[in-house]
């Protein structure tokens, strides 16, 4: 078993790397380096800078080293916290980016246990009572959340709860607690603001995840130590529990770093289209203003939550299926 | 009638009947299938594959799926505590029956690998039977299982609690499989094909184990097989079944000296012995097929292939059932055949 993880670790650890890799040449394309920028900004404010100055700043900020030095040095500091500076935002792109991956955390962390609890027991309740109403009207309900677009689920949860709730969507607070300090009310709020891009980034995932759910209890059903449990006195709802659902569980445990991936990369969309203040504007606002040190910063955390995602869902495997630390 | 009185009955079956139903016609599966096992004894159920030994097993306990299902006939269980219930009354579900599966009555399969669950391990599968039949505490239900599998065998018992049954071979996997259905001292244990996965010499291993289990703790069996020889080493008594009807009923030498039924007699007769086998002789098989349950023979369900079948009776009605007891033949030769 630790065999299993510490080969894991180490491929979580050499992807994380080569994802820094490409954020650090993402970062390194921009048109221009820093210290063009920099005299270009100094040349708008109506100083002369000379080239030998650019060479200087170039020196000083270790630009005229060659591109593994470099990005050796962005890697050491990126592992500090230091991203650099964002230019739109004259800030560190680290503390830009703190302030907003809280709630991209709580975000995503909210919308895969929203996936899962709704799920599981409808995917469990589908197997059990295959072809009855309840079933087929799962079916449908799954299926229309698989076809209905991101974008457009959000403008129409949007439209009905601002209509029909009086809720202001978009965002994250209400104004009268975005600068309050925490609170078990600010908190509620939060929650509640929480409840639109959680449905929206989670819908198609159930929906996939209940159909994965049902055919893997169906598959589990049948088995012969269902019977043999069964055989033991279990009462069906033991029975169901201990065995067929716990083992329809290891499969979907195993996709829970792609799921983590999907919403993930599907947040940004959202994150605009509601105006959250999660890192999704912002990686949109950094794009269009090629400010490429914020933008370098934020690749890299996406692809890192990821991957750390894809890495918990293995341990979670190891967990739930002992056969596996057999390899 | 002798066994009745060495033996009080554990297990009283009779005029059984299951059926299958479909959209709307019901098939007979099997018919008025009746036997007793006494406290001790070992009751062989014999037949060919598909003949409904395994479905009669089930029903047994309750376990009849899909559209299967118990139509008439009692089957009265009275545990050794002095509990007596008709199972064939008591449902698919609910506390009663839920009582007397593995606690009264235990069984084991055919697939020793698939009848366990690859994720959880082998203690905790064992200790749920105690605890879900009795109060007792998780140490307690732990000690009974560790006790249970050092008496099937299983070296390092305690240490084999935490191991997964992948790590068990098919062997060891059938003993724990035992070990699981006997922890709450059933009375009665249901046996289905228990050895047929296993190679030879594990084979003999169980079977020795499964006789000694029983002398120790006195329980009845139900042994499902279709080998002869293991009928030979392992049972009291015999009860040959085809197309879902019990033919012919005795004890193993009534059985195998004095064949009554034309099917038990051409089944001994298919069975390979030493000699022919040296002397090259053909073994004789039967000639013919299992029927097709869904358009079963008139009559009797074996007169296609009877040799001796009385034409047009065997074909028109079903024959009477003659004998008492434990002895019992289902063919109109009956009555002449067990005065031989
Ligand atoms: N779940 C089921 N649904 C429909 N028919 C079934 C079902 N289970 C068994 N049968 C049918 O019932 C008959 C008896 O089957 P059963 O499994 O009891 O045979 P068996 O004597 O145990 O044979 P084997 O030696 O192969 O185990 C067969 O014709 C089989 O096709
Ligand atoms: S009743 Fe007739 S067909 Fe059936 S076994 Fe006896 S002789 Fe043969
Ligand atoms: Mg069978």
């Amino acid at each position: 078993m630790t065999r299993f993880l510490m080969r894991r670790l180490a491929y979580t650890l050499a992807t994380l790397l080569l994802v820094s890799l490409v954020s650090f040449i993402i970062i390194q394309a921009a048109p221009g380096d820093f210290a063009e920028i920099y005299a270009a900004k100094k040349a708008d404010a109506g100083a002369v800078i000379s080239a030998a100055q650019i060479a200087e700043v170039r020196r000083e900020l270790g630009l005229d080293q060659p591109w593994y030095v470099q990005y050796g040095t962005w890697l050491a500091n990126a592992a500090r916290g230091d991203f650099g500076q964002s230019w739109t935002w004259r800030r560190p792109v680290g503390a830009v980016i703190a302030e907003r991956l809280p709630l991209t955390l709580a975000i995503a962390f909210a919308t895969l246990v929203f996936m899962y609890v709704v799920s599981i027991p409808i995917g469990v309740y589908s197997a059990v009572r295959r072809y009855s109403f309840g079933d087929h009207a799962a079916s449908l309900i799954g299926y229309l959340g698989l076809a209905i677009p991101n974008f457009l689920l959000a403008l129409v949860l949007m439209y009905l709860s601002q209509r029909y709730f009086g809720q202001s969507v978009g965002g994250l607070f209400s104004p009268q607690y975005s600068l309050a300090p925490w609170s078990w009310e600010k908190l509620q709020d939060l929650l509640q603001h929480l409840i639109v891009p959680v449905i929206v980034l989670g819908t198609s995932g159930t929906a996939f995840l209940i159909r994965a759910m049902r055919a893997a209890v169906l598959d589990e059903l049948d088995r012969m130590y269902v019977l043999s449990a069964k055989a033991s006195g279990l009462s069906p709802m033991q029975l169901l529990l201990r065995y067929p659902v716990r083992i329809a569980l290891v499969p979907i445990a195993s996709t829970l770093g792609w799921r983590l991936t999907y919403v993930i990369s599907g947040a940004p969309i959202v994150g605009v289209v509601l105006s959250l203040p999660d890192m999704g504007p912002l990686f949109l606002n950094s794009l269009l203003n090629q400010d490429m040190q914020l933008a370098g910063a934020l690749i890299f955390l996406y692809c890192a939550l990821t991957i750390i995602g894809t890495f918990l869902s293995d341990v979670l495997l190891v967990a739930l299926d002992p056969r596996i630390r057999l390899e | 009638m002798s066994m009745s009185t060495d033996h009080p009955h554990v297990i009283d079956v009779s005029n059984l009947s299951i059926s299958l139903k479909n959209d709307n016609n019901s098939i007979a599966i099997t018919r008025d299938v009746s036997f007793s096992i006494g406290r001790g004894e070992v009751l062989a159920l014999v037949g060919e594959s598909g003949s409904g030994k395994s479905v009669t097993a089930l029903a047994l306990m309750q376990l009849l799926g899909g559209n299967l299902s118990i139509s008439s006939g009692q089957i009265v269980l009275t545990a050794i505590d002095g509990y007596s219930a008709d199972i064939a009354k008591l449902g698919r579900n609910g506390r009663q029956i839920e009582a007397i599966r593995g606690a009264r009555m235990g069984m084991i399969f055919q697939e020793p690998m698939s009848s366990f669950s690859p994720v959880h391990t082998i203690g905790a599968q064992i200790a749920e039977v105690v605890t879900v039949h009795e109060d007792v505490g998780r140490k307690e239900a732990r000690r009974r299982s560790a006790e249970l599998l050092a008496k099937v065998g299983i070296p390092d018992p305690v240490g084999a609690l935490d191991r997964y049954p992948y790590e068990f071979s098919g062997g060891m996997r059938q003993r724990a499989m035992i070990a699981r259905a006997l922890v709450c001292g059933p009375s009665l244990l249901i046996a289905d094909e228990p050895t047929t996965a296993l190679d030879v010499t594990i084979q003999g291993q169980i079977l020795d184990l499964l006789s000694k289990l029983k002398d120790e703790l006195g329980m009845a069996i139900l042994f499902i097989t279709h080998d002869l020889g293991i009928v030979a080493q392992m049972a009291d008594r015999v009860a040959i079944m085809y197309a879902g009807s019990i033919v012919e009923t005795g004890s193993v030498r009534e059985i195998f000296r004095r064949p009554s039924h034309p099917y038990t007699r051409a089944l001994l007769e298919a069975v390979p012995r030493l000699g022919d086998i040296d002397e090259r002789r053909r073994i004789n098989p039967i000639a013919g097929s299992m029927p097709n349950l869904f358009e079963p023979p008139s009559g009797c369900r074996f007169h296609p292939r009877c040799p001796v079948a009385v034409h047009p009776r065997c074909s028109l009605e079903r024959p009477p059932t003659f004998g008492s007891g434990g002895r019992l033949v289902e063919c109109i030769h009956g009555e002449a055949e067990l005065a031989r």
